[in-house]
């Protein structure tokens, strides 16, 4: 029969719903309630696990969150996920998990003999060998280090799952749903303020579910069913089961987590498997509860060595006795419940060996009884066969058992109470380290403040929930204290048996022993953050909950202090381990960041276009004619066109600001390197802004609509950047200029219409009332016109091409149906729609510069623009680009490139030598910026910056490409390589 | 103690009971030659490399924590030399160099581990940023390899190559790049200048450095005042509180960056990479964990702790080329205080005060500068003249303009 | 983080965008050491440790830029306003 340690009656589980399991292939049966731990528990599997460094065999040792030692992999597959515990993990029929980190197999694992091998691999050995020979360390030594450690397997491929993000409110957020918590919750609630309980557990109680308590006149489990039933009645109550409040950010900002599919084979369709949250609290109380403490002695990570609550879960909870024939070892009166339990579950417990001598709490039963006595070490390998204890009086014995429950009194969940740099602080009267200064906003109640009285923690809870909703100024009544059952808190810790025999562990998971940390603390690490580090200890997927404070206790006692004055390390976010899959939610894939579409993009779609990613859009990049032509030919093609009939490109990327107000004139002389207040109403002008460093930052045209109206575009890239710059400078350094501007680049579409036959087609669209003549609207015009019967839109007469030129805006919802017509007016000249390939060679033929050029280390002058910024004002960045180095006569400069060979195919990023000279920081002249073949002059060309390369205009230089393999003579030349005297703009 | 094959055999035999403490815990003398303000990696490497370079030994450190306790212990142990403008491509290297020889120099094994830089690139302008960038180092001698999409494949198979929002074009690779192990870094440097005779004061804090006529005179600390013929800031994120008590101001804002570790895994990730549509960087320890960061908290901040926008970008940044690995879980994230300059590169420098001497501005870079910091400022405060390598490295260059800014973001520190 | 926008009520950092220490005057171009004084003013920072009055842009709010007075050790923030006097006005 399966289930040999399932008991037939009592506990949490649903016995009306079996669940069928694999654990390494071997099939088990559960109950709906049980995690993994419980089930593989119901079925004396003990060992379920290998440790990290020495691949000791473990197994379960607590009943939560804070398990070091039964990490398994779960599911199959795309879903298979390392590192799991099954402690936490929740049974569901089906489920399938897998030991990790040994080889061949959990039973037999080679990894073990790193045990053998463990007198020298103390803690730090790795920082005093494997240097020699120097080429060992990559190619010998830390292969395998790597695949020795690390515990599960990465997950391979595509996650089928998908996470949520969220955002929740509330006046009280409760951080765990024990005894304290749902108290807090309880008296909070019933004030109506909005209150958010959060429990890692599936289940509301924390330990009431695993205690045999009396709460009024109802047992614990009766008191969390009642009391959950009036939250859940309370509509201003949210309960969140199975959600872990992983960390505290400033101004009341709790991350969560909430596992909605985990207990689940896969999630319903259309439900994520887990969401993670921000959640905004006013206030918070933590009553997260404690850990229980292991004791430190020989062999004490044995499987079947257990904390004592958590084999009281697993009686109680999961009606599961883990062990059966069991010694107690306990530093405190705690112990003697679990041998009650043991005893009320049928089970044998073999003695309670009790550290203190003068413990006044009397054993059940003629159990024999041992005080002042320590276990020196476990019998067993792979289970626990018995202990040798050592008497008070010195006799040694041995004792036969298959298990041990181990109480040392608690260490406090203060973890969250340190994510804002808080610091626990030592307390002799409990014995524990509690909350020091605490988050703003948050306060700490039950176990979790040291509080570890069932009554008294109950207490704590209502009067804080009372207290802080008052405070928040609901109001709170008809709370009293309930009475609980009597018990018995009295400790002593015992941090370490010194006279054990074999390894006695403090981490588990990372296999740090009491010696690990004397050497470290012997070869001076004396500060706990360094012996933490040396060692290793806490580091590990627990964060140390189990192992730290202990790790501490020896830490001083090794360097003769006390614990306030070894203080602790830092607990950092998150409390527990958190999918990186849920903190990104379904910013995944596609998702990853929006992605922003031309007006014209359906229609290029349909044109077969091929698009790039140009930040967030996707712009056309050519318009290939036939599925092979390439883009080079697609590119000479539409330039071709273009230049010599028309073409037409999507330009609405370009940022779009509209300004209005009697100052704005004054505004962009200031920002602009020229001047725009004398710019007459109709006409545009071409404007470069620099930052205040004297870089330029971004450039584009202006226009002036009317008197007070000023339509400003930008780069696409440059878009965002500068209407923050322009927000600062009016609102913070010139509050007082009469203007007021926004972002319209969403709202308009606008296309670039370029080519001698750009008014041709234009006049097709534009209401004849408008005049459109080379004479009424010239080169740089621009104003407000109808189209395709009055359609209101913009028309600028502006150029990037070189070519007479034209670019017409409309609003956003006209931009698919304009790129139609613009298409049919067209055909009769030949028309080409062009990409951003074409448009990038037109500008680079025409030595424009572009986001190459102006990459942020650029000056006007680097650029050769220095004639468009005015002498005769100031703007921003005018006086820091004239600082010395901005003056030196041999500070690269836009100038253009030509290949000797034509057909030299230039590329970006190439750097500039002087014939014969050696690669050299000191040779080097310049780089490449922008390439293109140019159809114009049947050449590849290129525009760089060359170290006085005005001076040297004719002259032969090398570009270098190292990094592609090739070298080209090209000769500096003018960057204007086409139309040099702009006649063809004019139309 | 010197380690080597004999003597780590001989403590296995012997139950490692006569290892010796790596460094020694002084008490402050009445005056030093040298006064190093800061006990994190580049103030040790400091005053090793003048203990070893240059002969001193009257030499102190002063750490107001535990040594390493800044951010040469908590950042995301990058070892590089991959940089683009002239002012840093000497130092970096010269940095590497240091590396490459450092673990039988200082006879610590710092696990510096030469697996291998990528930086992808996800378009055709950002692949002629990276091939300027790779040609700037060839310059100077250093390689770098341009490497396309397939090769890029070839060497981390399981990035998103297919469904990705910015797809991955290629990549530019320095093999000799890698990771180190960084505490390990603190501690060779701690230990080798102990030995040679350095104090290195713990619990330390510097409170006031006491400058008259012009000339610094010592420090005001924690445990009294100690005098120096010479001082060196060497305080990361704090350098302006404490440069601020000689007068000084300087062009540096203190920003917090986060860091991350995954739960331990099976090896996944052989070398680095960074994100290249994002600012994110990437790798795997020898422990199993992977270890990433991507950019700063954007507000200026002394509180070593970050806030959950940074950590979502960054885990997005994550997903976004790996989502393989959305079930592994983050084990833990911290924060770190960055002393980021106007440009976004470092100073190593006199100040205007006689005797005073700065290090600082790293910015996102610090640690793998860690040992051609030292190198070259204790080379400064030996003999008053920068070293060859690290003359670009001017307080002056905000006035003069000679300015060194590898991304072109200006003077907005928290861009860089 | 949450940054208390005075035209928006507090919303998360993420909606602002940081740009530095608040209150630094932009110097007369025309004085006579105009060029130093644009050096002091593009680089040089307290950076202080404590309370500061810093620069916020509502990027993605109502597009204000706000003085926060935040405490650079804690984060605590004890006060934000428009950085535009006569914003300030036309709000009150």
């Amino acid at each position: 029969m399966s289930q040999l340690h399932r008991l037939s009656s009592g506990g949490l589980i649903d016995r009306a719903k079996p669940l069928s399991f694999k654990f390494d292939g071997k099939t088990y049966q559960g109950f709906a309630g049980d995690t993994l731990a419980s089930a593989l528990l119901a079925n004396d599997v003990q060992l379920v696990a290998r440790s990290f460094k020495y691949h000791r065999p473990r197994g379960i040792l607590t009943a939560g969150s804070e398990e070091p030692n039964a990490l398994v992999e779960l599911r199959q597959g795309a879903r298979r996920e390392p590192n799991v515990r099954a402690t936490t993990a929740e049974l569901y029929d089906g489920l399938i998990a897998q030991s990790q980190n040994r080889w061949p197999s959990l039973y037999f694992d080679f990894g073990a003999v790193n045990s053998l091998l463990s007198p020298f691999f103390a803690a730090g050995f790795y920082y005093k060998t494997f240097m020699w020979p120097t080429a060992f360390w990559e190619k010998v030594y830390e292969p395998l280090i790597r695949r020795a450690a690390g515990l599960g397997k990465p997950p391979v491929g595509d996650d089928p799952d998908t996470y949520e993000k969220a955002f929740a409110h509330c006046d009280l957020l409760v951080i765990g749903a024990g005894p304290a918590g749902l108290a807090a919750a309880l008296a909070a609630g019933r004030s109506g303020a909005r209150v958010i309980l959060a429990d890692e557990g599936p289940m509301l109680g924390g330990r009431l579910l695993s205690d045999r308590r009396i709460i009024g006149n109802q047992s614990g489990p009766d008191w969390v069913k009642a009391t959950e039933a009036e939250l859940a009645s309370l509509p201003n109550v949210r309960i969140m089961p199975r959600t872990t409040i992983f960390g505290i950010y400033d101004h009341g900002v709790y991350g969560a987590l909430e596992r909605v599919n985990d207990h689940v084979a896969t999630p319903p369709a259309h439900e994520p498997r887990q969401r993670a949250y921000r959640i905004y609290a006013k206030r918070a109380v933590l009553a997260a509860g404690a850990i229980e403490r292991p004791h430190v002695f020989g062999n004490n990570d044995r499987p079947g060595v257990m904390l004592g609550l958590a084999m009281r879960s697993y009686i109680n909870r999961y009606a599961v006795v883990p062990t059966k024939r069991v010694a107690i070892f306990t530093s405190s009166d705690e112990g003697y419940a679990t041998a009650h339990d043991l005893i009320a579950a049928g089970a044998s417990v073999q003695a309670i060996i009790d550290t203190r001598a003068d413990a006044t709490i009397s054993a059940p039963n003629d159990i024999p009884h041992f005080k002042g006595a320590r276990i020196l070490r476990v019998l067993g390998n792979k289970q626990v066969q018995g202990v040798e204890i050592e008497l008070k009086d010195g006799a040694i014995r041995i004792l036969d058992c298959d298990g041990v429950a181990m109480s040392n009194g608690w260490n406090p969940a203060v973890h969250l109470t340190c994510h804002l740099g808080g610091r626990p602080v030592w307390d002799d009267k409990t014995n524990a380290f509690l909350p020091g200064n605490v988050p703003a906003g948050l306060s700490v109640a039950g176990a979790a403040q040291g509080h570890f009285g069932l009554k008294e923690t109950l207490a704590d809870g209502l009067r804080l929930g009372a207290s802080i909703v008052d405070e928040l100024g609901f109001k709170a009544s008809g709370i009293t204290t309930p009475d609980t059952d009597p018990e018995s808190l009295a400790h002593t810790p015992l941090w370490r048996v010194k006279t054990s025999k074999g390894k006695c562990f403090v981490d588990f998971q990372h296999d740090v022993t009491d010696t690990d940390i004397e050497l470290a603390n012997r070869e001076g690490f004396r500060s706990v953050e360094h012996m933490k580090r040396y060692t290793t200890l806490g580091m590990a997927t627990d964060q140390g909950k189990t192992a730290n404070i202990s790790g501490l206790a020896i830490l001083g006692e090794a360097s003769g202090r006390k614990m306030a004055e070894v203080g602790t390390t830092i607990f950092r976010p998150p409390y527990t381990p958190v999918a990186l899959g849920a903190l990104a939610g379904h910013h995944v894939h596609k998702g990853f960041r929006p992605t922003r579409l031309t007006p014209s993009h359906q229609w290029a779609e349909e044109q077969g276009a091929v698009f790039m990613e140009t930040g967030l859009w996707l712009r056309a990049q050519y318009f290939p004619k036939t599925k092979n032509e390439s883009w080079l030919d697609a590119m000479i093609r539409e330039v071709e066109i273009t230049r010599s009939k028309v073409g037409v490109c999507d330009v609405s990327t370009l940022g779009k600001i509209n300004l209005q107000g009697k100052d704005v004139g004054t505004f962009l002389d200031r920002v602009y390197t020229g001047t725009f207040s004398t710019l007459p109403v109709g006409k545009v002008r071409y404007g470069l802004m620099m930052r205040e460093d004297g870089f330029v930052q971004d450039d584009g045209t202006t226009s002036r609509l009317s008197d007070n109206h000023w339509l400003m575009t930008t780069t696409t890239a440059g878009a965002g950047k500068v209407m923050a710059h322009l927000e600062f400078c009016h609102q913070v350094l010139w509050p007082e200029l009469d203007i007021a501007f926004t972002s319209v680049t969403e709202q308009w579409a606008q296309y670039s219409i370029a080519g001698p036959h750009s008014r041709d087609v234009l006049i097709k669209l534009v209401d004849p009332q408008h005049g459109i003549s080379n004479e009424a609207f010239p080169y740089m015009a621009c104003g407000a016109i109808t189209i395709c019967n009055g359609i209101p839109a913009r028309l600028f007469r502006i150029s990037f091409s070189g070519e007479m030129a034209y670019e017409i805006g409309v609003s956003n919802r006209y931009g698919d149906a304009l790129i139609r017509a613009i298409m049919d007016a067209g055909k009769e000249f030949g028309i080409t729609p062009y990409g951003l390939e074409a448009l990038s060679t037109m500008r680079i033929e025409k030595g424009h510069v572009a986001g190459s050029e102006l990459n942020g280390q650029t000056t006007p002058r680097d650029l050769g623009l220095i004639k468009i910024v005015s002498q005769k004002k100031d703007c921003i960045g005018k006086h820091m680009s004239e600082r010395p180095a901005m003056l030196a006569p041999d500070r690269p400069i836009l100038v253009g490139l030509k290949p000797k060979n034509p057909k030299s195919k230039l590329t970006g990023g190439a750097h500039f030598l002087d014939k014969g000279a050696k690669p050299s920081l000191e040779n080097d002249l310049g780089h490449m910026m922008s390439v293109a073949y140019s159809p114009m002059l049947k050449s590849w060309i290129g525009l760089g910056i060359v170290k006085r390369g005005r001076e040297r205009i004719g002259e032969t230089i090398r570009a270098v490409d190292f990094v592609r393999g090739t070298e080209f003579e090209v000769e500096i030349c003018d960057p204007v390589f086409f139309d040099p005297e702009g006649v063809r703009i004019r139309g | 103690m010197h380690y080597s094959v004999f003597s780590i055999i001989s403590q296995a035999f012997k139950g490692q009971k006569d290892w010796k403490p790596v460094w020694r815990y002084p008490d402050p003398k009445a005056e030093y030659e040298i006064l190093i303000i800061g006990g994190g990696g580049h103030g040790l490497s400091t005053a090793y490399y003048l203990a070893k370079n240059h002969g001193y030994t009257n030499i102190a450190v002063i750490e107001k924590n535990y040594l390493g306790s800044g951010s040469v212990g908590r950042n995301t142990t990058i070892v590089r030399s991959n940089y683009q403008e002239p002012g840093n491509i000497p130092f970096y290297e010269h940095s590497l160099k240091l590396w490459e020889g450092l673990e039988q120099d200082f006879n610590y094994n710092a696990m510096m581990s030469q697996r291998g830089v990528l930086n992808l690139y996800h378009s055709d302008s950002q692949r002629d940023d990276y091939a300027r960038r790779g040609n700037a180092m060839m310059m100077h001698g250093v390689r770098a390899d341009l490497l396309n999409r397939e090769q890029v494949r070839d060497v981390v198979p399981f990035l998103d190559f297919d469904n990705a929002r910015f797809p991955i074009h290629g990549g530019l690779m320095q093999w000799r790049g890698g990771t180190a192990r960084h505490d390990a870094v603190a501690w060779g440097f701690a230990r080798g200048a102990d030995s040679r005779g350095v104090d290195i004061l713990q619990n330390t804090e510097a409170k006031q450095i006491r400058v008259e006529n012009g000339k610094v005179t010592g420090v005001e600390t924690s445990r009294g005042f100690i005098k120096a013929k010479k001082v060196g800031i060497v305080a990361a994120g704090n350098t302006t509180r404490i440069a601020e008590t000689a007068g000084l101001r300087l062009p540096i804002e203190s920003y917090v960056l986060q860091a991350f570790v995954s739960e331990a895994i099976k090896p996944l990730i052989p070398c680095v990479v960074t994100f290249g549509a994002g600012h994110f960087y990437i790798s795997q320890s020898d422990k199993g964990g992977l270890v990433f960061g991507a950019s700063l908290d954007y507000y200026t901040s002394y509180a070593a702790r970050g806030n959950l926008p940074g950590v979502e970008d960054t885990i997005e940044e994550a997903m976004a080329i790996m989502p393989s690995i959305s079930r592994v879980k983050l084990l833990r994230h911290w924060g770190g205080i960055m002393d980021m300059s106007m440009d976004g590169s470092p100073i190593i420098d006199k100040t205007g005060i006689d005797g005073l001497y700065i290090n600082c501005g790293w910015c996102y870079g610090g640690f793998k500068a860690t040992p051609a910091s030292g190198y070259c400022f204790a080379h400064l405060l030996a003999t008053g003249e920068s070293h060859p390598v690290a003359t670009a490295l001017k307080l002056n260059r905000f006035e003069t303009g000679y300015v060194i800014d590898e991304a072109g973001t200006g003077a907005q520190p928290n861009l860089h | 983080m949450r940054i208390p926008c005075p035209f928006c009520g507090p919303r998360d950092s993420q909606e602002f965008s940081f740009l530095g220490q608040a209150g630094l005057k932009r110097p007369d171009p025309n004085a006579p050491d105009a060029q130093m004084q644009f050096h002091d003013y593009v680089h040089i920072r307290d950076n202080k440790a404590g309370v500061t009055q810093e620069l916020w842009l509502h990027a993605n709010g109502c597009r204000s830029w706000i003085v926060v007075t935040r405490n650079t050790l804690t984060h605590e923030i004890t006060g934000s306003e428009f950085a535009s006097p006569q914003v300030k006005e036309a709000a009150q």
